[in-house]
């Protein structure tokens, strides 16, 4: 295949990130996505998954697990997210499926069914607390922790990345525009 | 404006989850056999208590799973919500109806 | 303008900060940290407004949010507010407000004729008088609404900006007083997240207006300090301006904080205006304070009656004395204080008390100041409309129901009253709690409530200030220990030196010179909505005995301000009627909001072009450059057609459809929704959703199915595909795709959580583009040279893996139009290179892009149905003349053993059948009713209604499908569509396939 990444085009293509003051709001596009579903106290889908990943999937309901190489996080009893560079999904996606040959499992390609949305600083909470019901207070959700919510009509995947704070917001292609508009719309008051 | 507690997330913002009501309705087997009066049943008909309720929930912005909860319909208190599959909880002594069944849990029909 | 009522010092304005401000179109001159209230006080203005329905001369009777008279009209143009009490809007430099309910002018108001007709508009009058004729009502109710109403809403749309925000806390404190303050000390103290609430400018409540010390310090200083302590605690939020509107389920408050009103008009800026407090609290403790009740005398909406606690805050907190000669009336202890104070700030001051023999120790301070005590004597009348000019005065009998000796009048401009206080309890009574009545204090309290919340201080019932900051540390401590903060206590007691509350006299209605209701002086109970005691005695006359009923009829209680100076003394006179207790009578449930809610602070940012989501696919940009119009389905914006210059949409549409049928058109297919299917039992679950069987169905071929759900009624259709072993690519409608998704994971989830299959959405993952048309080959040869397209290999209901354009491709033969049709989805990010690459490829063979209007008419030219258009969730497979989708061997699947009820199974149901009209050149409106025979006007008999009804080009004429009674046996047979302009169109019912009968084409 002919190389065709400059074709490539993410849905939030062209839009200026917003870098105010207090608060910084940008898509990281083509981050590679793979949904991942297998019965975790099934010991062979644990075991084809750690030989794979190098650590076992997380288990407590909203955290998440990084290699290094990749980051991967829990939305489900039985389903996870794995983040992963772009172009290392697809690879990534077939030794998964060889390493889980007979065990039933899925790997799915979702890279481009989402965008991710990175918004930090001081006000990226107080920006977050105009749509999104979810306690993110410190003392309640912190790095390393993720959580699936709404941010107004569109739902969202959060991940808090540090304690700036940084998080970033996972939502569908199709959402990415009504979500960004409004994280730019909020910001704005602090900028 | 319920806050509602999913058995995986926790304690989360109604707004997050769906209801489906009524619980514990096993799809019948037999249906070739049954006559259109049963099969309407199951089909139709819903108990709408005023007072304790088994209901079907989704927690569809977080972790999109299913689960059943015990509602009180009048107060809106969740008394208890479990996994499917899970055993349905006993109710608390103040919850119990003494005309009905000892813990006042769903008779006869299969979790699910 | 000189603020004539202004004192020469005192009060908590800042008096080097001048403000000017305009009321009815004069200027005016008052202070920073005035209240609009308060500075037309200042300068002598006492008539504010009219009545609702009387249209009454009214003046200012608070000084809080429970201010049932000085409602104004706020600001000009697209910022006008109406209903604004102006005993809470803050002044502004420049602030302009104009009096409501008025016409021509404050002074000289025609409706006031409603006054001296009043006694032809009783309660009920509007139910009563214009119910006959009923056709009559619109024309009544169109003079009566331009009649009353309250102010005008604004006609532009509202410039300012407003948020949302959402929070969660340990204990919420609402209320900033005494016990409020001391809550949040204990509270914060113990590290709890706590929010402290209150919906004046600054905090303090009735501390800003007595003077009782406090740890022997002055009140106001005990709050700046308190205040201090709180604001350098990271766990506490301060929110001042801010109105605790609501209380809902599970702690869940609402607050609406006034973030800029304060200032004025923000032009160019981002700051919103108002935000909207979403507050989940763990813990919540009531601090709301108490609101006076006003005595139930003849004229006592008099401008320049105003509640005895009011003037202590115009004096004390404002520096305003409103009137130099003041007549102040009550039946408690508490009005002696503001007696005092004005007497102070040099008032010549009589007390007119009810009881006839007060004995406390501020009643001999009063004595002490000069102050004439009138004691067993009420006022009886006013002198003056638009200000008073004397009081009447007389001796009271023992029962209190008539005078006991002849009335004199003293001279006075301002008569303050007190006839007790209400513990607020809305919030506890929103929050589903239960009201007791306490006899001592003639007023509900709380008594118990479901939720997580604690009342304190004068909420309470708890009236001295001691009581109030001991039982607010209490709370705030139990309430932190409650939310898991073990260390909470309720921190030292404070010293405050205060005499105990003295005794009360309730006279509920106070008697005249003449029996209630048979004369010229009226007793009002809702000042906002024009009610008098006279009404609620009508009221009971006519049956309407209990409370709600009363409220209904009589209107008491329902106006913006909910009643909250009125409800207790409607419900004492309703009682003393009935010859019942209060509690007998029952109280009204308190609703949100607490207070008048502006619209844009509830919608926050989701506004105009932030309302809805706005779903476009990876193509969009090139819909919209290309011209095209767009069309909503569910969240999508779809291109319905793509006009050229000069071109309307039927010209498009028509250009489309044949174009697309002679060479080969493109359509964005991107929407439709898309669920990866994958395990061992993948078939098995196919196989229980749809209708048809998929046991057989082999890597690489695709097939239709129709879900149905347990009613047996069609719910989706698509086209699934086997991508692999245990592997499917379901495609479902677009605005089905998460129902169908929920459908699938409901069944695996709940009732076959054996079953080992995984579903996953995929829907955005792929964006598609869809070549249909003779020449489509054409064009797949031309940017898929790899691929075999030859129709022995890539048959029809075929799919295969490979490179279009050079990009990774899924193509999959299938067709929606009936012509040949190939589906390209290739990742969402190469969607637009994908569609650009087609387009170009095209050109050579008249390429057309399409939208969905020409996908409608060229799927109608073939019969093919779209659920929810065609069907509407009464519609099984059967009805659909779609029997050869049922599978007959199948065992089970979803809503099978529906297709078999009595009533489903029973001929004559609705069918679906194709339509031709008389006039080939007539199309039919989607919805019109086939009826055998025509009637002159409505009802006729309909046996059906037309589905869907385009003009096809191909087919040369217009085209319909329908859903008619028994239509399958109709076929031949014609019938009258009857329609709103009158004409009558004759249809014939055929099949439903207009073009392309043998279905070749897709084929080929």
């Amino acid at each position: 295949m002919a190389n065709i990444t400059a074709l490539a085009r993410s849905p939030l293509h062209g839009r200026m990130p917003f870098q105010g003051s207090q608060t910084q709001i940008a898509e990281r596009p083509f981050i590679g996505k793979l949904t991942l579903r297998g019965n975790a106290e099934d010991t062979g889908f644990a075991a084809g998954v750690g030989s794979i990943l190098g650590v076992s999937l997380p288990t407590e309901p909203n955290t998440v697990t990084e290699t290094g190489v990749c980051q991967i996080s829990w939305v489900g009893p039985d389903e996870w997210l794995i983040y992963t560079a772009d172009g290392a999904q697809k690879p990534l996606q077939e030794r998964l499926k060889t390493a889980l040959e007979g065990i039933h499992s899925a790997v799915v390609d979702v890279s481009d069914y989402y965008t991710i949305i990175r918004i930090s600083g001081t006000r990226a909470r107080d920006v977050l607390a105009k749509g999104c019901p979810l306690d993110l207070h410190p003392r309640v959700f912190r790095p390393g922790r993720c959580a699936g919510s709404l941010f107004l009509k569109a739902a969202i995947r959060i991940i808090q990345i540090d304690d700036t704070p940084i998080y970033d917001l996972q939502v569908r292609w199709t959402f990415a525009e009504y979500l960004f508009q409004h994280l730019v719309r909020g910001a704005e008051e602090w900028n | 404006m319920l806050q509602i507690t999913c058995p995986w997330c926790g304690e989360r913002e109604g707004i997050e989850f769906h209801c489906h009501g009524e619980a514990h309705i096993a799809r019948p087997e037999n249906s070739a056999e049954m006559s259109d009066a049963e099969w309407g049943d199951y089909v139709f008909f819903r108990k709408n208590p005023k007072g304790v309720h088994y209901e079907r929930w989704t927690h569809d912005a977080g972790c999109r799973r299913w689960f059943n909860a015990i509602r009180h319909t009048v107060s809106d208190e969740f008394i208890a919500v479990y996994k499917p599959g899970e055993a349905i909880p006993e109710l608390p002594e103040k919850y119990r109806d003494p005309a009905s069944n000892r813990t006042g849990a769903p008779q006869s029909k299969e979790t699910k | 303008m000189a603020q004539k009522n202004r004192l020469p010092d005192g009060g908590r304005i800042d008096r080097t900060k001048p403000v000017r401000f305009q009321f009815n179109g004069k200027r005016y001159d008052g202070f920073s940290g005035d209240t609009l209230a308060a500075a037309l006080l200042a300068n002598g203005v006492s008539l504010v407004g009219r009545s609702f329905k009387y249209h009454r001369p009214r003046g200012i009777m608070t000084a809080g949010s429970e201010e049932p008279n000085a409602l104004v009209q706020l600001g000009t143009g697209a910022r006008t507010e109406p209903n604004i009490r102006a005993t809470q809007a803050e002044l502004f430099d420049g602030l302009s407000a104009d009096s409501q309910n008025c016409w021509p002018s404050v002074g000289f108001d025609i409706g006031a004729i409603n006054s001296v007709m009043s006694k032809y508009l009783p309660a009920g009058f509007y139910y009563k008088t214009f119910m006959w004729p009923a056709s009559l009502w619109m024309t009544y109710e169109h003079v009566i609404r331009n009649a009353a109403g309250l102010g005008k809403g604004p006609t532009e749309s509202d410039p300012d900006r407003y948020a949302q925000h959402h929070t969660a806390c340990d204990v919420l404190i609402v209320g900033g007083g005494p016990s409020g303050l001391a809550a949040a000390l204990a509270a914060g103290r113990s590290g709890a997240r706590t929010i402290l609430v209150d919906e004046q400018s600054e905090f303090g409540g009735w501390l800003l207006t007595d003077d009782t010390e406090i740890d022997g310090m002055a009140p106001t200083d005990w709050v700046a300090n308190t205040v201090k302590e709180l604001a350098g605690l990271d766990n506490v939020t301060l929110l001042p301006r801010t109105t605790v509107s609501a209380y809902f389920d599970h702690n869940f408050l609402t607050a609406a904080q006034r973030v800029t009103d304060h200032l004025g008009p923000q032009e160019n800026t981002k700051t919103p205006r108002q935000r909207f407090w979403k507050i989940r609290a763990k813990q919540v403790v009531l601090a709301q304070g108490s609101l006076e009740r006003p005595i139930v005398f003849a004229d006592n909406d008099r401008p320049g009656v105003m509640l005895a606690g009011a003037l202590r805050t115009y004096i004390n907190r404002y520096g305003v004395l409103p009137g130099r000669e003041i007549v102040v009336f009550t039946n408690n202890d508490s009005a002696y204080r503001t007696a005092i104070d004005a007497k102070n700030a040099g008032a010549v001051v009589h007390l007119v008390d009810l009881r006839p023999d007060p004995d406390n120790p501020v009643v001999h301070q009063a004595r002490q100041a000069g102050i004439q005590i009138h004691e067993g004597s009420a006022v009886v009348g006013i002198k003056g409309a638009k200000s008073i000019h004397g009081v009447e005065i007389a001796p009271l009998s023992e029962d209190g129901k008539s005078l006991a000796g002849p009335t004199f009048v003293v001279s006075a401009s301002l008569v303050a009253m007190s006839s007790g206080w209400n513990p607020s309890v809305h919030l506890f009574s929103q929050s589903r709690g239960k009201l007791r009545f306490d006899d001592a204090l003639t007023t509900f309290v709380p008594d118990h409530t479901p939720q997580k919340t604690r009342s304190a201080g004068a909420c309470n019932g708890t009236f001295t200030l001691a009581g109030c900051l001991a039982e607010g540390m209490e709370a705030g401590a139990a309430a932190a220990k409650d939310a898991g903060f073990d260390s909470a206590i309720a921190g030292p007691s404070h010293v405050v030196k205060e005499d105990a509350p003295g005794s009360m006299r309730q006279v509920w209605t106070v008697p005249t010179v003449h029996p209630l209701g048979k004369g010229t002086r009226k007793h009002f109970l809702d000042h906002q909505n024009d009610v008098t005691a006279a009404d609620v005695h009508l009221a009971a006359r006519e049956g309407y005995l209990s409370v709600e009923h009363l409220k209904r009829y009589t209107t008491t209680g329902m106006g913006t301000d909910q009643g909250k100076t009125s409800n207790v003394n409607a419900l004492a006179i309703m009682s003393e009627i009935r010859s019942a207790s209060i509690p007998e009578v029952g109280t009204t449930t308190f609703r949100p909001p607490y207070t008048p809610t502006t619209y844009g602070a509830m919608a926050g940012q989701g506004v105009q072009e932030l309302f809805e989501q706005y779903r476009g696919t990876a193509m969009h940009d090139w819909h919209v450059n290309n011209g095209a119009v767009f069309e909503d389905v569910g969240d999508w914006k779809r291109a319905r057609y793509y006009p050229k210059p000069g071109e309307d949409m039927d010209e498009a549409v028509r250009r489309e459809c044949k174009q697309a049928r002679e060479t080969v058109g493109i359509m964005d297919a991107s929407t439709l929704g898309k669920i990866d299917i994958q395990g061992p039992d993948a078939a098995k679950l196919l196989n229980m959703v749809y209708t048809n069987a998929w046991s057989a169905l082999k890597p690489g071929r695709a097939r239709y199915g129709l879900m149905l759900n347990e009613h047996g009624m069609v719910f989706d259709d698509g086209v699934t595909t086997c991508i692999g072993e245990n592997h499917y690519h379901m495609t479902t409608t677009t605005g089905g795709a998460a129902r169908v998704l929920n459908w699938l994971e409901e069944w695996l989830q709940t009732e076959w959580p054996d079953m080992e299959v995984y579903c996953t959405s995929v829907t955005e993952e792929w964006a598609v583009a869809t070549l249909s048309g003779p020449k489509a080959r054409e064009v797949m040869e031309a940017v898929a040279p790899k691929m075999a397209l030859d129709p022995q290999t890539f048959p029809f209901m075929a799919m295969q893996e490979g490179e279009v354009a050079g990009l990774p491709a899924r193509v999959f033969r299938i067709s929606f139009t009936g012509d040949l049709s190939y589906e390209i989805n290739v990742p969402a990010r190469y969607g637009m290179a994908l569609w650009e690459a087609l387009m170009e490829a095209g050109r050579p063979h008249g390429i057309v892009p399409y939208g969905t209007e020409t996908m409608h008419v060229l799927r109608a030219e073939k019969g093919f149905i779209i659920v929810g258009q065609d069907s509407d969730g009464t519609v099984t497979p059967y009805d659909l003349d779609m029997d050869w989708i049922v599978s007959k061997k199948k065992d089970d699947f979803l809503g099978k053993r529906s297709l078999t009820r009595t009533d489903t199974a029973r001929p004559g149901r609705k069918q679906l059948v194709g339509l031709l009209t008389e006039d080939p050149n007539f199309v039919l409106p989607e919805g019109a009713h086939l009826v055998k025979e025509v009637k002159p006007k409505p009802p006729m008999d309909t046996i059906g209604h037309v589905t869907s009804s385009y003009f096809s080009p191909n087919a040369g004429r217009s085209i319909a499908l329908a859903l008619v009674k028994d239509g399958l046996n109709l076929k031949g047979s014609s019938f009258q569509v009857p329609l709103m302009s009158g004409h009558v169109e004759t249809v014939t019912i055929t099949d439903t396939i207009f073009f392309d009968k043998e279905g070749e084409r897709a084929r080929g």
